[in-house]
């Protein structure tokens, strides 16, 4: 990769540590005295560098099992370990990333990527805004404010915000959701080769069956509601995965059945 | 091309004004003074120098009413809206003052300012309190959870999220809420001066009348309250071109 620069932290990319630990957790909103469950019993246990897909459909919970691991929330019972520390609350070594709508509107570009950076001294910040500008492709419109990009910009924008205080994990909600299908395939990989160079622990919440099989290392098909893990599926394709591989058609038409749904329209 | 639409709405005011001067020369009546006259009250009140003095005097009473609500009303409403607690605790004593016209203070102002620049001043803060109040209590509610959420996650103190993600969100909405609240007291003063105090453009519209039915001055004195705030309004609007806060009006 062109952009190995001295500050990315030399990850092996053949660990096998545990980063993050779910264990038994249970989650139960309550709302005028009505306790709905949104979690039930969830076990999963992620690997450094690893890529995680939370695959559902709408409304599932799959959300709120992702806020829970950033710490926005708390589980009702169980619990959430990253390296082995207990999950209390937000911290800046993992981020989230929303749907565009994350960037901040009143800062530039450099200013958003720049957000986590304030603690640095000003060259370093500069240079490594400077270097997130090029990953994502946002040359020429360091000045720019966020409405003058496109919902793709947006995207690619908040992922540099993210990449750019070094987090060891990302977590990521839909957040190719709202562009338009083409847009969406050339984020995905985008993803990947950032992925790749910097193999951070990844968790990606998507309803997008294809979107997961495409990107993930293992896919965890959740339940609907409340939302239950039912079956972790591995996708043993190394990347670059071609969408015709009759191995990627097997694993998707396995998780279509899974879900229950017949594979035609 | 674009100079002829910009010298548009100027060139209707002109018309308006040739024909209340032609219609006033065609019918002299009493019952307002042509633009003519009007000018020369203007010309009047510049030869006997009172213009200046009380255009100041007015300028002055807004300028510390204002200022005295924004610095007490804008912390305040952005701290009740922040805690969901507090607003419960002061919406009802908000709502319940808020639709008392500050007109209807002028006894009590004027009893514990007396007849003064502070008894001005004073309606002149309560007119701006409420709604500059209400503006910041909502401009924090509307805040979107997710920039929180974001500067949380970069691991922002509670004075560095304030600083760095709450107030650049609200200020947009504060801007409008400003704007609004500063015609509100260009209103307001006016009016206090009316009662409450033997200066200002106010003053000078009931001096002008009770004083020898000078109309043409009262005219006067109304026009130049007229491009007075006008030019509040428009120093206002600019601040909305300010670059980092033009986002908040994208849906205008």
């Amino acid at each position: 990769m062109p952009y190995t620069m001295s500050f990315t932290e030399d990850t092996t990319p053949t660990t096998t540590a545990t980063k993050l630990s779910v264990d038994h957790v249970n989650m139960t909103f309550t709302r005028d005295g009505k306790a709905t469950p949104v979690l039930e019993d969830i076990n999963l246990e992620v690997r450094e560098g690893e890529f995680i897909c939370l695959l559902g459909p709408s409304g599932c919970g799959k959300s709120t099992l992702l806020n829970t691991m950033a710490g926005f929330l708390q589980p009702t019972s169980g619990a959430i370990r990253i390296d082995g520390e207990p999950v209390t609350g937000p911290d800046a070594r993992r981020i989230f990333v929303f749907q565009e709508r994350g960037v901040f509107p009143w800062l530039t570009v450099e200013g958003n990527i720049g957000f986590g950076l304030s603690k640095l001294p000003r060259e370093e910040r500069a240079r490594r805004i400077a270097h997130y500008i090029r990953m994502v492709g946002l040359e020429g419109f360091e000045q720019s404010y966020p409405n003058e990009l496109s919902g793709g910009m947006k995207q690619r924008l908040e992922v540099a915000r993210a990449l750019a205080v070094n987090p060891d994990m990302l977590f990521l909600d839909e957040p190719f959701g709202a562009l338009d299908s083409i847009t969406r395939l050339v984020m995905r990989g985008e993803l990947l080769r950032i992925w790749e160079a910097e193999r951070k622990t990844i968790i990606f919440v998507t309803h997008d069956i294809d979107e997961a099989v495409q990107l993930a290392d293992r896919v965890v098909v959740l339940n609907s509601r409340p939302a239950s893990i039912q079956q972790i599926v591995e996708i043993d394709i190394p990347h670059p995965r071609s969408l015709s591989d009759p191995r990627y058609l097997e694993l998707r038409d396995g998780i279509f059945q899974q879900i229950g749904l017949a594979h035609k329209v | 091309m674009k100079l002829l639409v910009r010298l548009r709405p100027i060139a209707f005011i002109a018309i308006l004004l040739a024909l209340w001067q032609i219609a006033i020369d065609l019918h002299p009546i009493h019952i307002l003074p042509s633009p003519w006259q009007t000018l020369g009250g203007i010309a009047y009140l510049i030869h006997h120098k009172l213009l200046l003095k009380y255009i100041v005097a007015s300028l002055f009473r807004v300028t510390w009413g204002f200022a005295l609500a924004v610095v007490l009303a804008v912390p305040l409403g952005l701290t009740i809206g922040w805690y969901r607690r507090a607003e419960m605790a002061f919406n009802p004593i908000i709502q319940l003052l808020r639709p008392i016209s500050p007109l209807a203070w002028i006894p009590i102002a004027i009893l514990w300012f007396g007849v003064g620049d502070l008894a001005a001043i004073f309606l002149i803060f309560l007119g701006c309190f409420f709604p500059l109040l209400l503006t910041s209590i909502n401009a924090v509610q509307n805040v979107p959870a997710v920039y929180i959420d974001a500067g949380r996650n970069f691991g922002l103190t509670p004075t560095q999220l304030v600083r760095r993600v709450l107030y650049p969100a609200v200020v947009p909405q504060l801007i409008v809420g400003l704007r609004i609240t500063l015609g509100i007291a260009w209103l307001v003063v006016v009016a206090a001066e009316m009662i409450a105090v033997d200066s200002g453009l106010g003053f000078l519209i009931v001096d002008a009348r009770n004083a020898g039915n000078r109309y043409d001055l009262v005219v006067a004195g109304m026009v130049i309250i007229g491009v007075i705030g006008l030019g509040l309004d428009l120093a206002m609007r600019s601040l909305e071109q300010v670059k980092s806060f033009r986002w908040g009006y994208a849906e205008e």
